[in-house]
């Protein structure tokens, strides 16, 4: 099929992968990514649980302001959109309500 | 800080990068602000550093181009620096900024306050799901991460960045399942007189339109996702038909998918300009309230200058000429001498903007948009509250932001209203028989990012997320 925008997602040249953990599951990454984008790529889109209702939730704006995609990581709560990603990172959910 | 800046810049995208580099240029001491690592903005937003090689596009070589000039000047720039309080200081302006975990405090004789836009988001069921992202989010994402936001993603939206977001998912290896835009062709006809100023772009946006449509994927013009389902993340969208002032009239379409970037057009970014002092009004065609900036950058209080999409949405052309205009301005201040050279900057302002006008009035949602929100969904995400919550409070008599704020805490959580006051000052003008222009956004209060509980070791709860405090009424 013609393509008049063509897919270039091999041409793309990454960081080597490293490991991590969400929860405690090991997932692995590009060392240096967002933590956000290295768990969405695993699949693991369901961050927290609102506080409020417990409903999940996942990164929203992808640019630091809704603070839907905060963790935690060595007992601060960061933006993993905004958190880069290093070898042996291990990322908490915030809140754990009825769905964690 | 010892010796005060003469200019400090809030931001390093096309507007401030160009207000820092032209001031700099002049010989005036400038420092330059801004939360991303990069110069770049939203725009041109820098890749991460997991990302070694990728094949350029106009984005990131225009991009390239800024950061480079930016390195090869004078400008210090702070980079990862989030700036959180503005006042008034008898040598100038005073600014607190969050940098390696730690306030620090910046002193400059002037300001130029280059904040940009973030997105409106309308409200719909569903749209908490984890899997749903913003439409320009989604740029973001895929600027700096180079993937795409799932395997199968709708993509839904009002103006030209749905096509954007559309063609970017299939050029990174995802798949489209459908785009879903209020617009009509007919809407895109009508703007055709404007975009025949950039040709480049205008061709660009024919080249995305026509391999979505090679590629056979479903384009809803005046169509609008209505419902997202889903248990723990998106599963499927319902598409609904909408009347031509974007009242959604009947589910046409249930679309399976594991992503969905939704967006209704920019708004002004304009918490820094109020926290600074600067009086703001209604311009629904530049994209919302906006401060009162004149086109050269000087406000009405001394010593700041503003440029940028956060006085309009007019693009990033337009954001590019207005930083150089504002950069000159505040360079006159600090006793520069600039001549003419602000006179030739304002043709250019006046075309670039036009284009970016044009793309304006195709993205700012219609008033029946906002019917796509049911009583049970929620519209402060934060707070979980839903339009009848809400709507109670109003009926109640809550009849500004403000009230809704001090007595739901509706815009009081970690995003600080960011994604839901322009939905309430819609359902508390529509609610009272006002005007829009007659619902102000609430009254910012610092600190302008959340401030960072890194600082605080130790155990950690979701409350312990600095929330800024009630207005005052
Ligand atoms: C998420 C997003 C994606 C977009 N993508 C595109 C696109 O792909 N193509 C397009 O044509 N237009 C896009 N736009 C429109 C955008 O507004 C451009 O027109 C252009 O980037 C505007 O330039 P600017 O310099 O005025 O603002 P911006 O480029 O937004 O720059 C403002 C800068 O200020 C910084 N900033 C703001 N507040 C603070 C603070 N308190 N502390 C520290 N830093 C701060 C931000 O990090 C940002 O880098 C996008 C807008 C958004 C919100
Ligand atoms: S996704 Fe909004 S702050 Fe990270």
């Amino acid at each position: 099929m013609i393509r008049l925008v063509p897919n270039q997602s091999d041409s793309i040249q990454r960081a080597p992968l490293v490991d991590f953990t969400f929860n405690g599951r090991i997932i692995s990454g590009h060392m240096g990514e967002a933590v956000f984008t290295a768990l969405t790529r695993a699949g693991v889109l369901h961050l927290r649980d609102a506080p409020a209702d417990g409903a999940p939730r996942g990164a929203f704006c992808c640019m630091g302001l809704c603070q839907e995609c905060v963790v935690e990581i060595a007992g601060n709560s960061v933006e993993s959109c905004r958190q880069p990603l290093s070898e042996g990172l291990a990322v908490l959910s915030v809140t754990r309500g009825k769905h964690g | 800080m010892a010796e005060p800046f003469d200019i400090a810049v809030l931001g390093a995208g096309p507007a401030g990068a160009n207000a820092a580099l032209e001031a700099s240029r002049l010989g005036c001491r400038v420092v330059m602000i801004d939360e991303q690592s990069h110069a770049g903005g939203q725009v041109w937003r820098a890749k991460s550093a997991a990302v070694l090689s990728a094949p350029e596009t106009p984005e990131t070589s225009a991009g390239n181009q800024l950061r480079k000039a930016v390195s090869q000047s004078a400008i210090a720039h702070l980079g990862d620096a989030r700036v959180w309080q503005i006042e008034q200081v008898p040598e100038g302006w005073s600014l607190q900024i969050l940098v390696g975990g730690r306030s620090e405090t910046i002193i400059a004789k002037a300001l130029v306050l280059a904040t940009g836009a973030r997105e409106f988001v309308q409200p719909i069921p569903g749209w908490t799901l984890p899997g749903v992202i913003g439409l320009a989010g989604a740029t973001s994402l895929m600027k700096q991460a180079l993937m795409p936001p799932g395997h199968r993603t709708v993509v839904s939206g009002s103006g030209p960045l749905v096509f954007f977001v559309a063609s970017e998912i299939r050029r990174l290896g995802g798949t489209v399942a459908a785009v879903v835009t209020p617009n009509s062709r007919m809407d895109w006809i009508g703007a055709l007189p404007s975009m025949c100023r950039r040709p480049d772009l205008m061709w660009r946006g024919m080249v995305w339109m026509a391999d979505l449509m090679l590629a056979r994927v479903p384009i809803f013009w005046r169509h609008a996702v209505s419902d997202v389902r889903g248990e723990d993340a998106v599963s499927s969208v319902q598409i609904s038909k909408l009347g031509p002032d974007w009242t959604p009239l009947r589910t046409v379409k249930t679309v399976t998918s594991d992503s969905v970037c939704l967006g209704n057009g920019l708004i002004p970014a304009l918490e820094a300009a109020q926290l600074a002092g600067l009086e703001i009004t209604h311009a629904p065609e530049l994209g919302g309230w906006v401060p009162k900036v004149a086109k050269d950058g000087s406000t009405n209080l001394r010593g700041v200058f503003m440029c940028g999409d956060g006085v309009g949405i007019r693009g990033a052309s337009a954001a590019e000429i207005h930083g150089k205009l504002a950069g000159l301005s505040a360079a006159e201040f600090t006793g520069k001498q600039v001549g003419l050279q602000k006179n030739r900057l304002y043709a250019r302002y006046a075309a670039a903007s036009s284009f970016g006008l044009a793309m304006t009035a195709l993205s700012v949602p219609r008033p029946g948009l906002e019917k796509l929100a049911t009583p049970q969904t929620i519209m402060c995400r934060c707070e979980s509250l839903s339009r009848d919550q809400l709507l109670h409070e109003i009926e109640a008599g809550a009849a500004s932001t403000n009230a809704v704020k001090s007595g739901l805490r509706a815009g009081m959580g970690p995003c600080g209203g960011k994604f839901c006051q322009t939905a309430i000052a819609r359902l508390v003008a529509s609610t009272k028989g006002l005007e829009e222009g007659a619902v102000p956004p609430h009254t910012a209060r610092p600190p302008l990012r959340p401030v960072p509980v890194s600082a605080l070791a130790g155990d950690f709860a979701y409350s312990d997320l600095p929330i800024p405090k009630p207005a005052p009424l």
